[in-house]
């Protein structure tokens, strides 16, 4: 089963625990701020965002930042081909090997990335996450993009900014805006990976802070 | 994973899942146009060979190159070095010019265990002696599982020269770990004291093992090793314990065959056996590039929260 990913915010650098994972808050303390019908609207009204702000999708393609970045994409890929009525590229692109934490928080197993075969030279990427936090991810993910070619444009669809951006970096496609404290942590539960849709507020972790530096997730049981 | 990698022993299963796993991801770079990742900049990693290996320098140095990772290739040849303390001096040499990782091949079983104990930074076990070789023994079953899609349960027969092959002990061992059983193939001369302690079958009888393996690694024979009489003459070697087309016909369907390299064409394995389709030698060392990356990533891309860790 794997964890929530929790995007906590405690902002001591380095401080990770003795064990390969952090603890992840417990989802039955958190509250609810969006359900399943909401995550759903959330992401039909992106999907729609793409496709009037790209006149068409047809030079769109969507690639999710794994682990759960890669199901939003694809939920909101099916979203658009009901729209447009034709297929449109989804793909995932994963970020660990251009983080710029890895030397504070310890390696992490890498994920897929999976790119059309035709390549993403002159294409409009929308890069996918479920929460958009310090930035960093993102920034990551950029410049993992510009190794794998050349879009004409990338734009950012995330289902939740949660704010405290570290970097200058901002989202073309929200889902909701959700003001958090640093100690809060956010959760994403997707139906593919945890059995229900819904997005959940928590408390500050209790227990000795296994938190990591801001922004950066939790690492998640891979596969 | 642990700091170093001295042998195969050294791997849990996690581990060693961990380790092809990560290759498989890295393994697709060699599609991309650009073949480099940002991971390891600023780190050095020292090769430093006592023993000839151009195939083995080769591939780590293209491994830490395409993670970004400075590569010092420092070769023991031709200077006047003799064994034991001007290891030592060596390796306070490259501990000094702050080597983050140290990639060693030596003549001596174990050198790259006393160079561990005297140096900080990680160090990657490159071949020492008729010891190990962990690094070929992780791309063998990377191939292994790239072609046959599992390891569990496999049927891996391997052929030839055990005695002087660290090839041979890192693959029983990391095989072992990863559920495959080993029958090791080779004349009673050939085979290193106390091999009834590995675990692993063994066999004098190609012939009968071959038609229930599911792979077949054939070991180069190391005459450069060979001071005495192991076998009466190459022809009869190759008789009995060579791979030819008609005993590769007696393998099952989708069996495949594999060498380390080099290989000595027409004694252990035939011309026609190593050229066809069922053979991975060329695979093997593409995939080889890509093991070196997933070890040095998995050893030095997560090295200062280790440190940190320990000093804490």
């Amino acid at each position: 089963m794997t964890p929530a990913r929790a995007h906590t915010g405690s902002a001591t650098p380095g401080n990770r625990g003795s064990g390969s994972r952090p603890v992840v808050g417990d989802p039955a303390a958190a509250r609810p701020v969006l359900d399943a019908a909401d995550v759903g609207r959330a992401l039909t009204r992106i999907a729609h965002e793409i496709v009037e702000r790209n006149h068409g999708a047809d030079e769109v393609v969507l690639l999710g930042i794994p682990t759960r970045g890669v199901t939003l994409a694809r939920r909101i890929a099916s979203r658009v081909e009901s729209i447009e009525g034709k297929p449109i590229q989804a793909g995932s692109v994963d970020a660990t090997m251009y983080r710029d934490d890895l030397r504070m928080r310890g390696i992490r197993p890498l994920e897929e990335t999976e790119i059309p075969p035709e390549g993403i030279d002159g294409r409009v990427v929308v890069l996918v996450d479920d929460v958009l936090f310090s930035g960093r991810t993102v920034r990551a993910a950029l410049d993992a993009l510009s190794d794998l070619g050349r879009p004409r444009a990338v734009q950012l669809a995330v289902l939740v900014d949660r704010g405290h951006r570290e970097l200058p970096i901002r989202a073309d496609y929200v889902g909701k805006n959700i003001p958090t404290s640093l100690l809060e942590t956010v959760h994403v539960l997707l139906d593919e990976i945890d059995g229900r849709d819904g997005v959940l507020l928590g408390p500050a972790e209790l227990g000795p802070r296994h938190g990591s530096t801001a922004g950066s997730e939790p690492e998640e049981t891979a596969r | 994973m642990n700091r170093h990698l001295l042998s195969a022993a050294d791997l849990s299963r996690d581990d060693a899942l961990l380790v092809l796993d990560t290759a498989e991801e890295l393994a697709r770079l060699a599609d991309r146009p650009i073949k480099k990742l940002p991971t390891l900049r600023g780190r050095t990693v020292v090769n430093l060979f006592f023993e000839d290996s151009t195939r083995t320098r080769t591939s780590f140095e293209v491994a830490a190159k395409r993670l970004s990772a400075d590569v010092i290739n420092f070769s023991a040849k031709g200077s006047s070095v003799s064994k034991g303390e001007s290891l030592k001096d060596t390796a306070l040499t490259l501990e000094a010019m702050g080597a983050d990782a140290v990639v060693v091949r030596h003549g001596a079983s174990g050198a790259p265990h006393r160079l561990a104990n005297w140096i900080h930074g990680s160090v990657v076990n490159a071949g020492d002696g008729t010891h190990e070789h962990p690094t070929q023994a992780l791309l063998d079953a990377f191939t292994m599982r790239q072609r046959l899609g599992r390891l569990e349960g496999l049927q891996v027969a391997v052929v030839g020269d055990v005695l002087h092959s660290r090839v041979a002990r890192s693959n029983v061992l990391l095989l072992h770990t990863l559920g495959a059983d080993v029958t090791l193939v080779a004349p009673p001369t050939l085979l290193p004291v106390g091999v009834e302690a590995w675990p692993c079958a063994v066999s004098f009888d190609l012939d009968g093992v071959l038609p229930k393996s599911d792979v077949v690694m054939m070991l180069r024979v190391q005459r450069e090793r060979m001071h005495g009489g192991f076998f009466p003459t190459t022809r009869e070697y190759s008789r009995r314990y060579g791979l030819d087309a008609r005993r590769m016909a007696a393998l099952p369907e989708d069996a495949i065959v594999m060498h380390p390299g080099p290989m000595n064409r027409g004694v252990e394995i035939a011309a026609e056996v190593a050229d066809s389709v069922r053979s991975t030698i060329v695979e093997q060392v593409a995939n080889g590039v890509s093991v070196r990356m997933a070890v040095l990533y998995l050893l030095l891309g997560g090295q200062l929260a280790d440190t940190a860790e320990a000093a804490a």
